[in-house]
Order: structure tokens, then C-alpha cells, then sequence
């Protein structure tokens, strides 16, 4: 317990400078939370992915629709238990700023395959009752301030014209990971509306949403699907829900790849930091080390008295560090939905990050006192009583 | 009298593994203030520089980006009569009717498919791209499944090179050449006739028709009789505006990301150049003392002080600019939300960037040094020379 007296007594000796340090290091983890948090928001499509669903789209890409006459074909093959489907509709709500997803959908079928949207009863067939209804998540529903029974307009783009609708429930997601910003309503919706005033573009669904009696199935059917659809007009290409998850994920492959090299730069400039503060207050002391190696203080004593004293710096930031980094998380992720609308529909800091931030922060600390210890080892003692700076 | 700058130089470089830790420090924070704002230029000019200032495009209304619209042939031919259109050579009116569709298709680097912009274009439309330039191969032949391809997609995407063949739309399709699209997003694009186009792909409509103004001047009148035409249900936008829309987006979310986690990172590096400071003003506090009693005042010892962060912070700047500079040399390719396909950009440095990285080195330099130059400055002659 001397020991630790001594070096928090140490670090205490310039206060400024290991306040100040401690600072920088926090700072420095805060943005490395940050980071890490920007890249799991990234991946949450991919978490909240099911192992038993698959998801068919057009093999040409995800902007050309399939038949729905496909759907029958899909549910005949052994291993389906259950098909559902739906379009992107991409419409505006007001201005573009206010993005977020909207899928027609065939209600009972996808509330089905989704059990973690969870509804009450009520709401359940209150939305597959009525033409005209939707569900809205949990998030979406709180930042629009929408009630079951409120009503709102979208601007089609895709599909154009002007489509109401009124809100028969407002669901929650099972899972921390389970997404609460969409809107669904019904693919019938669309289809009469197209009936009328494109008939040419009716019938036709963006994606199947199939799922399997167990994993086992996956491969199998998938490979059913797509043989069954091979040489047709319009060729599917059948994955897994995480893959097709993942897909997306590939498309900004390049920002994710300058966040995670970004981070890496964080922890190097908080490295440098340390370091410099180390090298400082090592250099200042050595003719105190060379009086410790003449009293009979060992290497390793004073190994231990650098490293510890790096450590308490890099710790005492480091929790400072994950206070600001809650903080943070939480006003980026608000001034992003305002900027940029529902661009990451789940954007909070997980524990692994607080966990691994912290860890960066006890690592750091070591390797920054490697260089100053090393030298205070190294020191010859009448070299070290010869030094007046 | 000034204390002379080499006084300064020399301390900074009798204490190289400090002074080096902190420029390294304040070159990267610079590095990375100036990437990102490379970035986000580097993609706004290349959906930008896909305009052209005599150009006028025509979409369904609603739609902010050519993949959601879709125009009938009913409605582009009346569209082909407007008189505001410049001629040709031999006389046809300069307006192009383009289909734009999406194709999944894998990358050469790891495999992966992303999706890539196909364009059927009209014989017109190469002449109203005036940056479009063929440079290997040649054009294709009407009615075969000849394409070429931007210079961008046949360096990135398998079977999209000179020669190679992709399949797209149950058919094969033969790259017969390759064209510079002056660094705009058309340089990661297919094209190809669009009559055949539409057949292989079912899409029987144009998704736009783009116009080549004889007068960019007559751009409103010409919008104004195109949207309020009962015939037509139409947006009209000048093609510069067109494209940067589809780059707000995604260049603000760039600059967010990027501002942001550069301002966290220059407070980082300012409180390394402010320990480094200080414990330089507590190490020669007899110099400061012994400056005094010659005669120095207090400001001289001010500026010094301050001078000496402000080279450090200089020398961190120059070095950040310098390795920001070779970010120039790599293309990033990603995709744009609004097209829903992969765009390659780069990053581009320019004077603006250039003066606003170096304020900021200053700037922090600034900030850094203020603090401990004032301690330096405050010191009492007796305490100093005493070796507090």
C-alpha cells in the first residue's frame, strides 16, 4: 500500500500536468467510443438478423421487383414454413430531412415471421383490419409525437401521389437490437392505388420474406428457391437475412474500413500523449532514481513506480473518458436524426465498448511507461547524481 | 528588444523526443481535420462536376433521384419539342431520354457485389457530356450487346475491363471500351443503347430526358412550361443542382462524422502542446529569470513563449498537410444513398482546405500555448532565478 501512496503521490507532485494528461486521455477514449459505437450502429441490421429467415430478391439487384405469383412457388417448397413479402416505398414524410423507412407489407404473414415486433392483441387486428392502417416503431412514434389513431401523409417518390394513413399500433421491438424506426402498412394499399393509376406496376413485390422450419433448411431452400426461378424472366437470388444484412453493410465497406483505421489513430495520439508526460517527468527525476538505486531500490522497483504512476494517469482518464463518452454518444445521436433523419435506427454504446475502452486506457498506460522505465533502468547512478537539469 | 527566434529554435531541438512527440501529435490531429474535408469536397465535386451549366434534366415529378422516376414515351415526346433545346451539327434538337437501372455486380476486391449504375443513353446524349471523352476501344455497334464502361467501374468491378463481359439482364454483354468522364460520377457508370437496354432489362419507360439549353438563361421558362404542361406530370432541374442534391446527404453525414471527431482530437492535441509547454516554462525558469534581470519585459517573454508553440504547432501542420496531401492518390468508392449505387470519388485538396487546415494548426498552437506563455510571463524574477 506505500507503494500506491507513492506513486498517487507522485502524480500528484504536478498536478496540472497529470490532470491535464488524464484529460487528454479521456478525450481521447471518448472519441474512440464514439468510433466503435458508429460501427456497431452499422452492424445492428446484422444483429437483429434471424437465423431462420431468408430474404429473396431479384438476382438483377434489389431496385427490380419480383411476381407475385412467385409467392406460391416459394411456399410449395419443402422446408418454407411460412412466405411473406414487401416493397420499399421510400416516400417523403413532409421534407426529405425526415427520412425513415416504409415497407408495404402482407400484414398477417410478416407479423408473423417478425415475432419481435411486438403489438397488443388490439393493435394486431386493428392493423390487419383496415386497408389504410400502419404500425410505426416505438422511436418513430416518440420523435413525431404520433398516438394509435393519429394520421399523416406521405409523399410518394417511388410511387408517386399523396398516401394517407392512419396509425392502428405503435410496436415495440423484443430485442435491444430490434429496429423501431419503420413504418409498414399494407401491400394491398399500394397495389389497388397502383390498379388505378399505373396498372402496369401492379402486382409486383420488391422482396420474399421466407422462413424455414430449422437452420438446417437454410441452404437447401435457398438453393430450391433460386433453382425454381433459374432461366425465368426474373431470376431470384435467395440468402440468409444477416447476409443480405451484411450486404448492405459492404456498400459503405469503405467508410466503415476509415472509421476502424480512425480509431487506431486515436489510440496512437493517446499514446503519444502519455508518453510525452512519462518521458517529461521521468527526465526530471532522475537524479531521484539514481538516490533510490543508491539506497538499494531495485529495477523493478522502479519499474513499478513509473508503470504504476502511467497507469493511475491513464485510468483516472480512462473513467473520465467513458462519463464523456455517454454523453457524447447520446448528443451525436440526437444531432444526427435532426441533421440527417433515421440514418442509424439503433445508436447506443454497447458494453463491450465501455469494457474495451477501459482496457485501451490500462493498456495505454503501460506502454507509455515503457521507454521512460527503460531509461531509468538503464541509468547509470553517477550518471544520474551528475545531472543537474 | 525581441528575444531573438533562435533562442526558441534551440530549445526545441535540444529537447527533440518532446517537441517531436507533440508536432506528431498536432500532424495528426491536421492530418485528419484535412482528410476529412478532402473527403467530403472530393465527393460533392464529383457529383457536382457530373452537371453541366448548359444543362437542364427532366425527372417524374417527386423524384429526387433518376432510379425512382419514370417517364412515358407519350410524355417525352411532347418533352423533345422544347424550343429552348440547342441543335446539333445536323440539326437535331440536343435532348437525350436515358434509362437508369441498378446492377448487382461483384467487386474485383473482395468479391463482394455492390451496386453499379447502368445508363442506356441516346446517340445524343454523348454530345450534351461534353467532359465524356472514349479513351480505349471504341463505341458500340447498334442493336448488339456492346457497352463501354466508366473508367472507375472497369478498375473495380469484375468483367467490366476492356474486352471482358458481364451479364446483366439474361444477356452477355462485351465491354468494347472505356471512357474518362473527367472525374464526375459518370466515370463509375455502364453505358449502353438504350433501346437495347430496355428491352433486356423489361423497363420500357426513360427514367430522364436531359436537355442542352442553348442559353442557360432559359432555364425558368422552359421549367415553367414543362411543369405547368396537364400533359406532363414533371420536375425540371439545372443538372449542376440535380446531382449535388444526391450529394447532401452523404456529404453531411462525412462532415459530421469528421468535424466531430476532429474537434474532440484537437482538444486532445492542444493538451499535449500545453503539457509540453508547461513543463518547458518549468524547466527554465532561471532562463525566464535571468531574461528578465538583462532587460527583457514581460511581453517579450509572452511572445516568446507563445512563439515557440506556435512553431511547433506550424511544423505539425506542415506535416499533416504533407500527408494529407498523398491522400489524393487513393480513390474511396462507397454508396450514395440517394442513388442507392456505389459512386468512386477521391479526395481533393484545395486552397480553402489548405488555409483553413493551417488556422487550425495556428489555432491550436493558439490555444496551446496561451496558458503556460502567460505563467512564463507572470513569473517573479527572484522565485525564477532561485530554480522554483
Amino acid at each position: 500500500m506505500k507503494v500506491l501512496k507513492l506513486i498517487i503521490k507522485n502524480a500528484m507532485r504536478h498536478k496540472l500536468r497529470s490532470g491535464l494528461t488524464a484529460v487528454g486521455i479521456a478525450i481521447a477514449i471518448t472519441a474512440f467510443g464514439l468510433l466503435r459505437t458508429i460501427i456497431d450502429a452499422y452492424f445492428i441490421g446484422v444483429e437483429a438478423s434471424s437465423d431462420t429467415r431468408l430474404v429473396t430478391r431479384n438476382a438483377v439487384s434489389l431496385t427490380f421487383s419480383l411476381p407475385l405469383a412467385y409467392r406460391d412457388k416459394i411456399a410449395k417448397i419443402p422446408g418454407v414454413e411460412e412466405v411473406s413479402y414487401g416493397n420499399w416505398f421510400g416516400a417523403t414524410y413532409i421534407d426529405q430531412k425526415n427520412f425513415f423507412p416504409q415497407f408495404a407489407v402482407e400484414p398477417e404473414t410478416f407479423l408473423q415471421l417478425y415475432p419481435e415486433f411486438i403489438l397488443s392483441q388490439e393493435e394486431q387486428e386493428n392493423f390487419i383490419k383496415e386497408r389504410n392502417a400502419c404500425i410505426v416503431g416505438r422511436k418513430l412514434a416518440d420523435k413525431y409525437g404520433w398516438q394509435v389513431g393519429d394520421t399523416f401523409r406521405l409523399t410518394g417518390t417511388i410511387y408517386p401521389g399523396d398516401w394517407d394513413y392512419v396509425i392502428r399500433g405503435i410496436y415495440d421491438g423484443r430485442d435491444p437490437a430490434t429496429d423501431e424506426s419503420t413504418m409498414y402498412f399494407h401491400w394491398q394499399y399500394l397495389d389497388e392505388s397502383l390498379n388505378q393509376t399505373a396498372p402496369g406496376r401492379t402486382g409486383q413485390v420488391g422482396v420474399f420474406y421466407v422462413g424455414v422450419n430449422n437452420e438446417s433448411d437454410v441452404v437447401p431452400v435457398s438453393d430450391a428457391i433460386d433453382n425454381e426461378f433459374n432461366n425465368s424472366l426474373a431470376e431470384t437470388k435467395t440468402e440468409t437475412e444477416k447476409n443480405f444484412q451484411l450486404s448492405f453493410v459492404s456498400m459503405v465497406g469503405t467508410i466503415i474500413t476509415a472509421v476502424r483505421i480512425i480509431s487506431i489513430v486515436v489510440i496512437a495520439i493517446i499514446l503519444l500523449i502519455l508518453a510525452n508526460t512519462m518521458t517529461m517527468t521521468a527526465r526530471e527525476r532522475i537524479s531521484e532514481y539514481a538516490v533510490m538505486k543508491t539506497l538499494g531500490f531495485r529495477p523493478r522497483h522502479l519499474v513499478g513506480l513509473i508503470l504504476g504512476e502511467s497507469t493511475a494517469i491513464a485510468v483516472a482518464g480512462g473513467l473520465f473518458g467513458l462519463l464523456w463518452t455517454f454523453l457524447l454518444v447520446w448528443q451525436f445521436g440526437l444531432f444526427l436524426t435532426a441533421n440527417v433523419g433515421s440514418f442509424f435506427p439503433v445508436f447506443e454504446l454497447s458494453n463491450t465498448t465501455m469494457v474495451i475502452g477501459f482496457c485501451t486506457s490500462l493498456l495505454v498506460g503501460s506502454l507509455a511507461s515503457v521507454f521512460p522505465a527503460l531509461q531509468a533502468v538503464r541509468l547509470r547512478i553517477v550518471d544520474g547524481l551528475r545531472r543537474i537539469d | 528588444m525581441k528575444i531573438p527566434i533562435v533562442y526558441n529554435l534551440r530549445n526545441l531541438i535540444s529537447r527533440k523526443l518532446t517537441t517531436g512527440l507533440t508536432v506528431l501529435g498536432i500532424g495528426l490531429v491536421v492530418f485528419v481535420f484535412t482528410a476529412v474535408l478532402m473527403l467530403a469536397e472530393g465527393f460533392r465535386k464529383t457529383l457536382v462536376s457530373t452537371g453541366d451549366e448548359s444543362n437542364a434534366i427532366i425527372v417524374r415529378k417527386g423524384s429526387n433521384a433518376e432510379l425512382t422516376s419514370g417517364i412515358p414515351r407519350s410524355q417525352t415526346n411532347i418533352i423533345k419539342t422544347q424550343p429552348e433545346a440547342a441543335l446539333s451539327e445536323d440539326g437535331r434538337p440536343l435532348i437525350a431520354g436515358e434509362l437508369v437501372v441498378v446492377n448487382n455486380l461483384p467487386r474485383r476486391s473482395d468479391g463482394q457485389p455492390s451496386n453499379v449504375v447502368v445508363r442506356g443513353v441516346s446517340k445524343e446524349s454523348l454530345l450534351l457530356r461534353t467532359r465524356m471523352k472514349l479513351t480505349k476501344g471504341r463505341m458500340w455497334r447498334p442493336g448488339t450487346s456492346e457497352i463501354i464502361a466508366g473508367r472507375s467501374v472497369a478498375e473495380k468491378f469484375e468483367g467490366c475491363g476492356l474486352g471482358e463481359s458481364v451479364a446483366m439482364g439474361m444477356r452477355k454483354w462485351t465491354v468494347v471500351g472505356i471512357f474518362d468522364a473527367g472525374g464526375s460520377s459518370f466515370d463509375s457508370e455502364i453505358w449502353g443503347d438504350v433501346e437495347q437496354f430496355m428491352d433486356a432489362f423489361r423497363r420500357p419507360v426513360f427514367s430522364s430526358m436531359t436537355v442542352r439549353m442553348k442559353d442557360a438563361s432559359q432555364f425558368d421558362a422552359m421549367k415553367t412550361r414543362l411543369e405547368s404542361d396537364p400533359r406532363l406530370t414533371v420536375d425540371t432541374f439545372r443538372e449542376v443542382k440535380f446531382y449535388e442534391n444526391q450529394s447532401q446527404n452523404l456529404g453531411a453525414f462525412i462532415k459530421i462524422l469528421g468535424l466531430t471527431v476532429t474537434f474532440i482530437f484537437s482538444f486532445g492535441a492542444m493538451i499535449g502542446a500545453i503539457i509540453t509547454m508547461y513543463s518547458a516554462v518549468a524547466n527554465r525558469s532561471n532562463e525566464i529569470g535571468t531574461l528578465r534581470a538583462l532587460g527583457f519585459r514581460r511581453r517579450n517573454i509572452l511572445f516568446s513563449f507563445l512563439l515557440e508553440c506556435l512553431l511547433i504547432s506550424l511544423a505539425g501542420g506542415i506535416i499533416g498537410i504533407f500527408l494529407a496531401f498523398f491522400l489524393q492518390f487513393i480513390d474511396v468508392s462507397t454508396t450514395n444513398w440517394a442513388t442507392f449505387s456505389e459512386v468512386i470519388f477521391g479526395f481533393k485538396l484545395t486552397p480553402p482546405i489548405t488555409i483553413a487546415s493551417f488556422v487550425f494548426a495556428i489555432v491550436m498552437g493558439f490555444a496551446g500555448g496561451l496558458p503556460p506563455a502567460f505563467r512564463a510571463a507572470r513569473m517573479q524574477v527572484v522565485n525564477a532565478l532561485r530554480g522554483a
